[in-house]
C-alpha cells in the first residue's frame, strides 16, 4: 500500500506543481486522519486518493479557479487518428516530453481519469468512486482523453516532420 | 458489432473493463476490420507509452517525515486524550492506522501488477500474429530448423519441444516483442486452433508454478522454469492448454548443476 506515492502522483499532476502538490498531500493526510472515523473499511488507496483529490480540487478553487472551468475544445489539433504510427510512439526519443506536455495541456476533468488509469492503473470503478462519476461518464471522458493524447502527439510528429527533424 | 460501436467500447475493451460477449464481439469485429484495428493498435501504443514511462511522480524525500510531523501536530493539538471517533477508534490508533496506511509498503510498488501488463502484451501479440497474417518468420515443423534460427535472432536459447505425438504439431517460430523486449515466439497448433508460445528469460527469482487464466476469451497459461518466463496463449480449451503446456514442461531440461524446478505432468 504505498499510498504516499500515488496521493502525490495525483496531487502533482493536478496542481502541476511541485511544492502545491506537497502541501496538498499534507493536507489531504490532516484530513484523513481527521475523517478516519468516515473510512468503514474496503480500498484504503481509493479512499485516500479520494480526499486528495477533493483537497486538490478545494486548492485549485481558491487559487485557480480559471482551470476548473476550462472547456474540452473539440476543435484542437485535429489530426485523424489514423496518423500515429504506433512504432512512432513507441520508439520516438522524445516522446516522454510530448506526452507530458499532452497531458498537462488536458482539462483537469480529463486529465485525472488519465492519470488514474494509465499511470496509477485504477479499475474503472475505483476511478468512478474517487470521482463520484458514473461509470459511463469514467469511460467516456478516459476516451476522450486518450483520444487527445494521440492527436496532440500526432499534430507535433507532423509539425516535426514538416521541419525536416 | 460496427466501428462505431467499436470506437465507443475500444477503451474498455483495451482496459479489460468489457464483458464477455461485448469483449468476444469487438475482437472479432477487430479481426475483420484494418482501420479499427489501426485505432485498437495505436491506442495500444499509446498506452504502452504511458505505462513505460517516466512520467510517474515520485514524492520528495523529505515528504513521509513532513506528513508524519503534520499529523503529529493535530494529534497532539487534540486534548482530549480518549476521543472516540465514530468508527469506535481512539485518536491513536486512527494516527497510527493512517500513517501505516500512508506509507506502508515503500513507494517502490506503485503500480498494478506488472503481470497484467505482460498478460496484455501476451493477448496483444497472440491476436496481432494471427490479424497481421505474421505466424512465422520461420515456417518449418523440424525443431533442429526451427531452434537454430533463434540463434542471431535472440541472445537466449529458447528450447523448441517437439509435441507432434501429443497433437501439438510445430508450425514454425518468430520474432515477437513483448515486456518491452524482444521475445521468441513458438508456435504450435491443435487442430485449427493457433498456439503462440512466448520464452524469454526471467529475471532471477523463483521458479513460478503454473497459472492458468482467460481473458478476453483467450486461455493463457503462464509458468517459470529454469531461467525461462513462458507465456502460452490460445483460443483452445483450457485443460488442452495446459496438457500442451505441460508437454513443453516435460521437455525442458533444466540447466545442468541446478535442481530440477520443473513440474512433472505424469
Amino acid at each position: 500500500m504505498p499510498h504516499l506515492a500515488a496521493a502525490y502522483n495525483l496531487a502533482r499532476w493536478l496542481t502541476r506543481h511541485d511544492q502545491d502538490a506537497e502541501d496538498v498531500v499534507q493536507e489531504a493526510c490532516l484530513r484523513a486522519y481527521k475523517f478516519f472515523g468516515n473510512f468503514h473499511g474496503g480500498d484504503s488507496r481509493a479512499w485516500l486518493l479520494t480526499i486528495v483529490r477533493h483537497t486538490c480540487y478545494t486548492w485549485l478553487r481558491q487559487n485557480r479557479a480559471h482551470e476548473l472551468t476550462e472547456e474540452f475544445d473539440e476543435t484542437l489539433h485535429d489530426v485523424a487518428r489514423a496518423d500515429v504510427n504506433p512504432e512512432t510512439l513507441l520508439l520516438h526519443d522524445a516522446q516522454q516530453q510530448l506526452l507530458r506536455q499532452a497531458l498537462e495541456a488536458l482539462p483537469v476533468a480529463f486529465r485525472e481519469v488519465a492519470i488514474m488509469r494509465d499511470l496509477e492503473g485504477l479499475s474503472y470503478k475505483d476511478i468512478a468512486y474517487i470521482t463520484d462519476l458514473p461509470l459511463g461518464t469514467v469511460m467516456s471522458r478516459l476516451a476522450r482523453a486518450r483520444t487527445r493524447l494521440q492527436q496532440y502527439v500526432a499534430a507535433h510528429l507532423h509539425t516535426e516532420a514538416k521541419r525536416g527533424l | 458489432m460496427d466501428c462505431d460501436e467499436t470506437q465507443d467500447l475500444l477503451h474498455g475493451y483495451l482496459d479489460d473493463e468489457l464483458d464477455v460477449v461485448s469483449s468476444r464481439a469487438l475482437t472479432q469485429h477487430l479481426q475483420a476490420c484494418p482501420a479499427c484495428t489501426q485505432a485498437y493498435e495505436a491506442q495500444r501504443a499509446l498506452r504502452t507509452a504511458l505505462r513505460t514511462s517516466a512520467l510517474y511522480f515520485t514524492p520528495p524525500p523529505s515528504l513521509p517525515k513532513q506528513v508524519r510531523a503534520t499529523v503529529r501536530r493535530a494529534s497532539r493539538a487534540d486534548t482530549r486524550p480518549m476521543r472516540w471517533t465514530r468508527g469506535g477508534l481512539s485518536v491513536a490508533v486512527a494516527m497510527a492506522i493512517v500513517v501505516l496506511l500512508v506509507w506502508s509498503g515503500g513507494l517502490v510498488h506503485r503500480r498494478s501488477p506488472v503481470d497484467e501488463h505482460v498478460l496484455q502484451d501476451v493477448i496483444a501479440g497472440h491476436v496481432r500474429s494471427l490479424m497481421a497474417a505474421h505466424l512465422t518468420d520461420v515456417l518449418s515443423a523440424d525443431q533442429h530448423t526451427v531452434k537454430p534460427w533463434f540463434e542471431g535472432h535472440v541472445d537466449f536459447a529458447p528450447p523448441v519441444p517437439d509435441l507432434t505425438t501429443q497433437g501439438f504439431p510445430l508450425v514454425g517460430g518468430r520474432l515477437d516483442y513483448l515486456d518491452n523486449r524482444p521475445v521468441a515466439a513458438l508456435v504450435y497448433k491443435r487442430q485449427q486452433h493457433a498456439i503462440n508460445l512466448f520464452v524469454w528469460p526471467a529475471p532471477s527469482g523463483p521458479a513460478r508454478p503454473e497459472s492458468t487464466v482467460t481473458r478476453h476469451g483467450y486461455n493463457l497459461v503462464q509458468w517459470t522454469t529454469a531461467g525461462m518466463t513462458y507465456w502460452t496463449v490460445s483460443t483452445l480449451n483450457a485443460p488442452e492448454l495446459e496438457a500442451f503446456a505441460h508437454g513443453v514442461q516435460q521437455h525442458i531440461t533444466p540447466p545442468s548443476g541446478q535442481k530440477s524446478s520443473r513440474r512433472d505432468a505424469g
